[in-house]
């Protein structure tokens, strides 16, 4: 400790040494408390049956209904990540060859910003104000000879969820993928045509290789950001168990009792897997497009 | 490093790759309302090295682009070679550009870089990479050739930058301000070894700069530009010594404003007859553009020297010299001086001033140009 005469130094060193890494305790009780501990009941849930550990939950997500489930979640994923992922591509390619502190871009990304977060019963109703069977874009479209639901109204079906989800996908993608557009420079475009390249050579040997790691990886975030949707397809489809989160809702919400949370778990516990899978894959691409664009 | 070749042997180099002459005729190119080009007229001799100077926004880059093809003329015509390339889009036009900065491909390897135009060119796999090779060797960086930009320092993404444009042997080498985002070591530097290399390819070369003195370091020719259009085009010394307008002189190198009265071909400053480096011009008042080093000082004593008494206010150790300021009541002079004799002159020590003979130049506008 120091002597009283020293001269008046920084008044809190050496007097309130506090461990670097009290900051972080709130941060882990919070990780704690929300993923590992949940994740933890979700495991010995999947893994329980009536007397003690079983595989019983586990065996049953191989039931038709539930193997449906998945194949919906994963169709209605991939494709609303795809064409989230394509159109936000193209998106954020115009915005990013606008003037960098431009109007439009300002407009664009600030209104992906709340778009990309609008989901749920808002959501759901604004489609169906619009796109339901008794929608005002539907029966515009009816009085001028074209029935968009001549086979069935598809709109509360898996077909109609892809169109709903395309609806933050896309503002998605160009919030997440706009950061690598801007990392690239507009010399390198230019040094293309000095060195004798034409556009094609530009997308084939330049832009292409160097996006494409950051668009596969905002795809397989799309992916996720999609898989595990919940509310605006409870909202829109009455149905039960078209995909797999409904199928938990219903898991747990029906009266069967403590089996059916058991698979609820196990269901939430194939879930975690297939996510975990995909943020894998997710981190490795950024980490490739990290090591040249820094 | 500074192993310079000498001037003969590059022009016998030059003569086996053939170096062409490129013209600038008249180019314009116009933003909005501002003329980045206001008829740009500028001959560069084959194999030669003009430097562009001037002040930022006087449209060097929008000349480099315009060349190169990047960037569209609004009248006016490109003739590299005896050929109008002027509606060429860039990738036929085979100038080789080396940007400011950040222009390597940031996934490929240095010599993957300097390869990429070759590939371009269908050149077959084997050859361009051997050629890659060379070309990294002569600006001496075969060492680093499988590193990436970001494992290269400024300087060395800089030389690898040079070596892929110039490994397409591109009938005009374009560079615009290449040294800008560089320490001031690394600079000086590298503008040595850019005229190295350039002599030893003997490609014509267009130099764009903001920096004066890069630009009489590296030129055969300076030419200094100002809103758009050429003030003047000369050698090194010429532009310095013998600057065609105000603007020049005072954009290259220092200079005093001292006012005086012209009279029979001469200026008149403070009982000193100063002969005019043009001739002409009518009698009467006139500011003269006196440079730092036509300034002399000695002590105050010495009568001999002249009437012109003044106090010193700050001395500047530039290395071999010195920049002593000088108060003479009614104006400021800059001297600029051996250090060894400019210690002799503290601040506050009374001096007396000279000038010397040289010829001037004269203006008459009293507005002053800041570079
Ligand atoms: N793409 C552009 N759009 C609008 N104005 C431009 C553009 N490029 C250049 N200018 C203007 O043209 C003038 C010359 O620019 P530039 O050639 O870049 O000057 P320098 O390279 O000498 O600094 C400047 O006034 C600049 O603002
Ligand atoms: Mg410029």
């Amino acid at each position: 400790m120091s002597s009283a005469a020293e001269p008046a130094g920084p008044p809190f060193r050496g007097r309130l040494r506090v461990p670097s890494w009290v900051g972080v305790v709130p941060f882990f009780v919070y990780v704690a408390a929300f993923l590992i501990l949940p994740t933890a009941i979700v495991v010995g849930g999947a893994f329980a049956g009536t007397h003690g550990p079983s595989l019983t939950n586990i065996s049953a997500l191989t039931q038709p209904y539930i193997l449906d489930s998945f194949l919906h979640s994963v169709v209605l994923s991939a494709s609303s990540a795809v064409i989230g992922a394509v159109v936000g591509a193209v998106l954020a390619y115009a915005v990013a060859s606008g003037a960098p502190n431009g109007v439009i871009r300002r407009v664009v990304t600030s209104a992906c910003g709340v778009l990309s977060q609008f989901g749920g019963v808002t959501l759901a109703f604004a489609f169906i104000a619009t796109l339901g069977g008794a929608g005002f874009i539907t029966l515009w479209l009816q009085e001028h000879g074209v029935n968009i639901y001549a086979n069935g109204v598809w709109l509360y079906q898996l077909s109609g969820l892809i169109l709903v989800y395309t609806y933050f996908q896309i503002p998605l993608m160009v919030i997440v993928f706009l950061p690598a557009l801007d990392g690239i420079r507009p010399q390198w475009r230019e040094a293309t045509s000095n060195l004798g390249g034409t556009s094609w050579h530009y997308w084939r040997h330049i832009a292409g290789p160097l996006l494409l790691p950051a668009f596969l990886g905002c795809l397989l975030l799309l992916f996720a950001n999609s898989f595990s949707a919940y509310a605006t397809a409870a909202a829109l489809i009455n149905q039960g168990g078209l995909i797999v989160p409904l199928q938990i809702s219903n898991a747990l919400s029906s009266e069967v009792g403590l089996a059916q949370a058991n698979l609820a778990s196990s269901l939430a516990l194939a879930m975690v897997v297939i996510v975990v899978v995909v943020t894998a894959l997710y981190s490795w691409l950024q980490s490739r497009t990290a090591r040249w664009v820094r | 490093m500074t192993a310079l070749v000498t001037q003969t042997d590059a022009a016998a180099r030059s003569e086996s790759r053939a170096s062409v002459e490129v013209r600038l005729e008249d180019l314009r190119r116009q933003y909005g309302s501002v003329h980045a080009l206001d008829g740009l007229n500028l001959t560069i001799g084959a194999g030669e090295l003009v430097a562009l100077l001037g002040p930022s926004g006087c449209g060097k880059t929008t000349a480099l682009r315009l060349v190169a093809g990047l960037e569209d003329a609004d009248g006016g015509r490109v003739v590299i070679g005896g050929r109008d390339v002027t509606l060429l889009p860039a990738n036929r036009r085979d100038a080789g550009m080396v940007f400011q900065a950040y222009s390597l491909f940031p996934h490929m390897t240095a010599r993957q870089n300097v390869a990429f135009g070759l590939r371009m060119r269908k050149v077959a796999s084997r050859e361009r990479l051997r050629r890659a090779g060379e070309m990294l060797e002569l600006v001496g960086l075969a060492a680093q050739s499988d590193r990436y930009a970001h494992q290269l320092s400024g300087g060395q993404q800089q030389r690898v930058a040079l070596a892929r444009a110039l490994a397409i042997r591109p009938s005009v080498l374009l560079l615009d301000e290449p040294l800008s985002a560089l320490d001031a070591k690394v600079r000086s530097q590298l503008r040595d070894e850019i005229r190295r290399v350039q002599l030893e390819v003997g490609t014509t070369t267009l130099f764009v700069t903001h920096d004066q003195e890069e630009a009489l370091a590296i030129a055969d020719r300076v030419g200094v530009m100002r809103a758009g259009r050429l003030e003047q085009l000369a050698p090194p010394t010429t532009v310095y010594t013998q600057p065609a307008t105000a603007f020049v002189a005072e954009f290259v190198g220092l200079t005093n404003r001292l006012s005086g009265v012209v009279r029979g071909g001469a200026v008149e400053v403070r009982g000193v007859r100063i002969p005019l480096i043009a001739a002409g011009g009518a009698d009467g008042p006139a500011v003269a553009l006196v440079r730092p080093e036509a300034v002399s000082l000695s002590a105050a004593t010495d009568t001999a020297t002249g009437p012109l008494l003044g106090t010193v206010i700050a001395l500047a150790f530039l290395g071999a010299s010195s920049r002593v300021t000088v108060d003479l009541g009614d104006a400021v002079v800059l001297v600029q001086i051996p250090t060894a004799d400019a210690v002799a002159y503290p601040a506050g020590t009374r001096v007396r001033v000279a000038l010397r003979l040289d010829p001037v130049l004269i203006t008459r506008d009293d507005a002053t140009v800041t570079p």
